[in-house]
């Protein structure tokens, strides 16, 4: 098992609060069934070798006695475990929301990919990404959820457990890392097709390396620098892709993908389908059905020259 | 002759079925209605298990590409929703329509007809489904269909259509039955089996039956208000037009927690009827474990939420649904101390319907736990759509129902065919499903606390998920091995098998005291139940019910509390009208997938089967008014 998609292996203060209340169900689940099963093969034994005639009354009464104890004990187990489930549940609830200094930060399911946006006061200064979250380490993190279509629900077992993106709603989390790393979260409610890739990352890092990221993410896209690159811009702007993106900073506005503003700064393509590469993002960009059959982006048609270009371009977007 | 075999061959002239195909589609009698669900459902389960075998081999490998997932997730839905609603709710209503009549001592279900309605019905149902997966319209949103994914937006085409108008077909069934074994155990228990001698698989089917009346009205209205937005662009679902999305899964899960236990509380009365049967002695808490019956039939309408909880519900809400989640455990513990109890305190006998009883103790305490965790709101953050989940639910619905039911088909083998089983393939069978079974689902219970959401149609190899999912897969093979050994199992002792005689268990119930399999007519003279173990209980010689009509089709109506004699009643033989009703039905369902208007076509060819189903036949309405006047004369 690798630890970077579980809940076993938390790395935020609510996922540790989760996984504090699972050690103690499991134990107390491990004793019951232990009881449980002892009892029933004990039981069968006993019935099994019994040579003498049907049981008295005194041991009817003592059967009495241990099924009524039996039943207590359930009541007192399960009251326990009630509590127990109900103190996490307001802990949980109420972590993040005691401080002040927090950050809010949406996420809008789409089929089948996450659109990150970090909203500030100045509208030139909120950010768009994809696929990605940023958080500080040991910050508070709102995180508010819609979806533009179906059904999605947003689970990084790291760090907390899920939320449901329903539409006409805006559903309200909190998480907050603990330390920093690499987390990976994934769809958990079944939306279509490509359920099974639209995944997104998560990186906790320092308060430093994370403002740093914002203030870069802030940037309108870079120049071209090469004649491939200038070459590739014209590309974009020309071929459909223009249709669904944008790029921040050429007349590329489109909502309905990604923003590509700096797609060559993020791990991986289509939600988690693909590392982002050069092989990679060159067949996505040709053909996403061969890679995600279902998703929404077309099959596109260009010259190998077109492509190359609009690949030397796309990568140049740190 | 003596005055017996004159009745014998009267009865038998009497309740025996038609001849031909004619006769066979006319068919009322409740074993062989009983029977139809029972082989019925089985083929269901067997398609289901394929498309199960079909879903572990696609997830055997990282970037499986077996199936692509247009595929995958018509095969996970047919799976989960054949699995559901055509396998295990109708193969528990079979068992009962088949046994409850038996139990209590009557002839024949109250409502004869409509019973074999309900079946056509379910059998159509499933029909069509396949139908329509065969032709490549398979639903495919899930066995719960959430919307928006389920509504006319995200799902065009009449994949989801055929979904929603199948559940009607099978609800339909289900609701037949419920009024079929509730009235035949209230009102029709042989004298002197008052309440409190019910046989506790006949309270179970009981209480299954109330429940099925008040859960399965709001999956009906959940996915009619579906096929509704699909179909005639109501907007119920639509929350750009005032709808709500939740509102589905509200509606969805008040039907699908119920749903769990109509399908879990019969397969309680297996067990119980198992272990009354091997132990020798009268059920241990009887009163006790009849109140925990009737308790989880109310506590289960009150946990609908648990299914919701990562949909951001209010947080008192929440702590109202994690308490009443875990306290239904407490009947549930209740019952399986007393079956302890009842093991403890008797001499058992170890055959194969005891090993599966035994298997349902070691599998099915291990679903419940793993349930009191998803019933935990905070952990269910975590759990919920993962694995764990698919891991948990069939560890209750296998270890719950489908254990107890496999150790009910060998425990009633003898009675449905007259001769017994191999023990020793019946006992290959159990050890084979009980470790195919753990190797299948106990892994993943590991994946889902290790970020594998269900429902996923492949995964990267980078994961770390490939080893335990090759171990459920390899897993699934025993449980094939397991199915098969035991179907042939029964296709050779049905032939081959050393011959029962009427009660080869010296069970207590009054299914055993007639022969075996049972004649047409069930008991040549109606029991007079004198224990709350009708065949231990007899004195030498019991008293019998005499003077019941032979001639024609008749039962002993009882009062519900006490079950004195109250009075008889003729109930209607054989028809064609119930089959020609189902098929007027098909006609309005499955045509107003296509076109609106054929439900009202198919409506109004409902309208005249109708009239044609309760014409009076000619020489009926003469014998009844002979009777009438001999009656009326001094």
């Amino acid at each position: 098992m690798n630890g970077f998609q579980s809940a076993m292996h938390p790395a935020g203060v609510q996922a540790s609060e989760l996984h504090h209340l699972w050690n103690i169900f499991l134990c107390v689940s491990i004793v019951v069934y232990g009881i449980t099963l002892a009892a029933v093969l004990i039981a069968v034994r006993r019935s099994h070798r019994r040579t003498e005639p049907l049981a008295d009354a005194p041991s009817e009464r003592r059967a009495t006695i241990a099924v009524a104890i039996g039943a207590g004990m359930t009541f007192v187990t399960v009251l326990a475990l009630l509590v127990a489930s109900v103190a996490t549940g307001r802990t949980v609830g109420t972590l993040g929301r005691l401080g002040t200094a927090h950050l809010e930060i949406d996420v809008t399911g789409h089929q089948w990919w996450w659109e990150v946006t970090y909203p500030n006061s100045e509208p030139d200064k909120s950010i768009r990404t994809a696929n990605e979250i940023h958080i500080p380490v040991g910050k508070p993190v709102e995180l508010r959820l819609a979806t533009r279509d179906v059904i999605h629900s947003l689970w990084i077992p790291n760090l907390h457990g899920k939320r449901d993106l329903i539409p006409g709603r805006v559903n309200k989390f909190w998480i907050e890392a603990d330390r920093p790393g690499v987390y990976r979260g994934q769809c958990a409610e079944f939306c279509g097709l490509q359920h099974a890739n639209m995944a997104l990352t998560v990186i906790a890092e320092s308060q430093d390396a994370y403002d740093r990221w914002l203030e870069h993410q802030r940037t309108a896209a870079p120049e071209p620098v090469t004649d491939a690159q200038r070459r590739g811009r014209q590309a974009f702007l020309s071929l459909p892709c223009v249709n669904c993106h944008a790029i921040t900073g050429i007349d590329a506005y489109a909502t309905a993908g990604p923003d590509l503003t700096h797609i060559a700064s993020r791990s991986t393509l289509a939600a988690g389908t693909l590392i982002n590469n050069k092989g990679s993002l060159s067949g996505w960009v040709v053909n996403p059905q061969a890679l995600k059959p279902g998703s929404n982006m077309p099959a596109n048609e260009m010259t190998p020259q077109q492509l190359n270009d609009l690949v030397a371009y796309l990568e140049s977007l740190q | 002759m003596t005055d017996y075999a004159i009745d014998e061959r009267e009865l038998d002239a009497t309740w025996s079925p038609g001849r031909g195909i004619i006769g066979w589609l006319s068919e009322t009698g409740h074993k062989e209605i009983g029977m139809r669900y029972i082989v019925t459902a089985m083929c269901f389960f067997a398609l289901a298990g394929i498309e199960a075998a079909l879903i572990r081999l696609q997830l055997s490998r990282p970037d499986n590409t077996i199936l692509g997932p247009d595929a995958y997730n018509q095969i996970f839905t047919m799976h989960g929703t054949t699995m559901m609603f055509l396998f295990a709710v109708p193969v528990m209503e079979g068992m009962g329509i088949y046994l409850v009549p038996l139990m209590v001592g009557t002839r024949n279900v109250a409502f004869p007809r409509l019973n074999a309605f309900g079946y056509y019905m379910y059998l159509f149902g499933g029909i069509f489904i396949y139908t329509m997966f065969a032709l490549g319209a398979g639903a495919d949103a899930g066995w719960f269909a959430y919307v928006p994914l389920s509504g006319p937006m995200f799902a065009p085409g009449k994949r989801v259509d055929t979904w929603a108008n199948m559940i009607t077909f099978t609800e339909v069934s289900a609701l037949v039955v419920a009024v079929e074994i509730s009235v035949t155990a209230f009102k029709q228990r042989a004298p002197g089996m008052s309440l409190n001698r019910i046989p506790l698989f006949v309270w179970a089917m009981i209480v299954t039956s109330f429940m099925i009346l008040f859960a399965m009205p709001a999956v009906m209205l959940d996915t009619g208000f579906l096929a509704l937005d699909r179909l005639v662009a109501t907007q119920f679902f639509n929350q750009s037009e005032g709808g709500d999305a939740l509102l589905y899964q509200h509606l969805f899960w008040f039907f699908g927690h119920p749903e769990v236990y109509i399908i879990f509380i019969p397969a309680l009365g297996f067990i119980s009827a198992i272990i009354t049967t091997f132990t020798g002695r009268k059920p241990f808490g009887y009163p006790v474990m009849v109140s925990s019956l009737v308790f989880t039939g109310f506590m289960a309408f009150g946990l609908w939420v648990h299914h919701m909880f990562a949909t951001g519900l209010p947080q008192l809400g929440q702590s109202f649904f994690t308490a009443a989640s875990m306290m239904i455990t407490i009947p549930t513990g209740v019952q399986i101390f007393c079956w302890i109890a009842s093991i403890s305190l008797g001499r058992l006998v170890i055959r194969t319907p005891v090993l599966y009883v035994i298997g349902f103790f070691a599998v099915f305490i291990i679903g419940g736990l793993s349930g009191v965790m998803v019933a935990s709101v905070p952990l269910d953050f975590q759990l919920h759509d993962t694995f764990f989940v698919v891991a948990h639910l069939h560890y209750v619905l296998i270890g719950g129902a489908l254990f107890p039911l496999f150790g009910a088909f060998h425990y009633w083998f003898p009675k449905w065919t007259g001769r017994m089983y191999s023990e020793r393939m019946g006992q290959w069978a159990f050890w084979l499903l009980l470790i195919g079974f753990n190797l299948t689902f106990f892994p993943m219970h590991i994946l889902g606390l290790n970020g594998m959401p269900r429902r996923i149609y492949t995964y990267g190899p980078h994961m770390g998920w490939t080893t335990l999912n090759q171990v459920a897969s390899g897993g699934a093979v025993f449980i094939v091995l397991s199915v098969v050994c035991m179907l042939a199992n029964f296709a050779i002792s049905r032939r081959r098998g050393a011959l029962a005689g009427s009660n080869p268990w010296n069970a207590d119930s009054l299914e055993w005291a007639t022969s075996s399999p049972p004649p047409s007519y069930n008991f040549l003279h109606l029991p007079v139940v004198a224990g709350p173990n009708p065949i231990w209980d007899a004195e030498p010689d019991p008293p019998v019910v005499v003077g019941m009509a032979t001639g024609h089709r008749e039962v002993l109506i009882t009062k519900t509390l006490d079950a004195e004699v109250d009075h008889r009643e003729e109930i209607p033989g054989h028809s064609l009208g119930p089959f020609y009703l189902a098929i007027a039905a098909t006609i309005a369902l499955w045509g107003a997938i296509f076109f609106a208007w054929w439900f009202t076509i198919g409506l109004c060819l409902s309208g005249i089967v109708l009239i044609f189903w309760f014409w009076p036949a000619r020489e009926q309405v003469e014998v009844d008014m002979l009777r009438e006047r001999e009656e009326a004369t001094p």
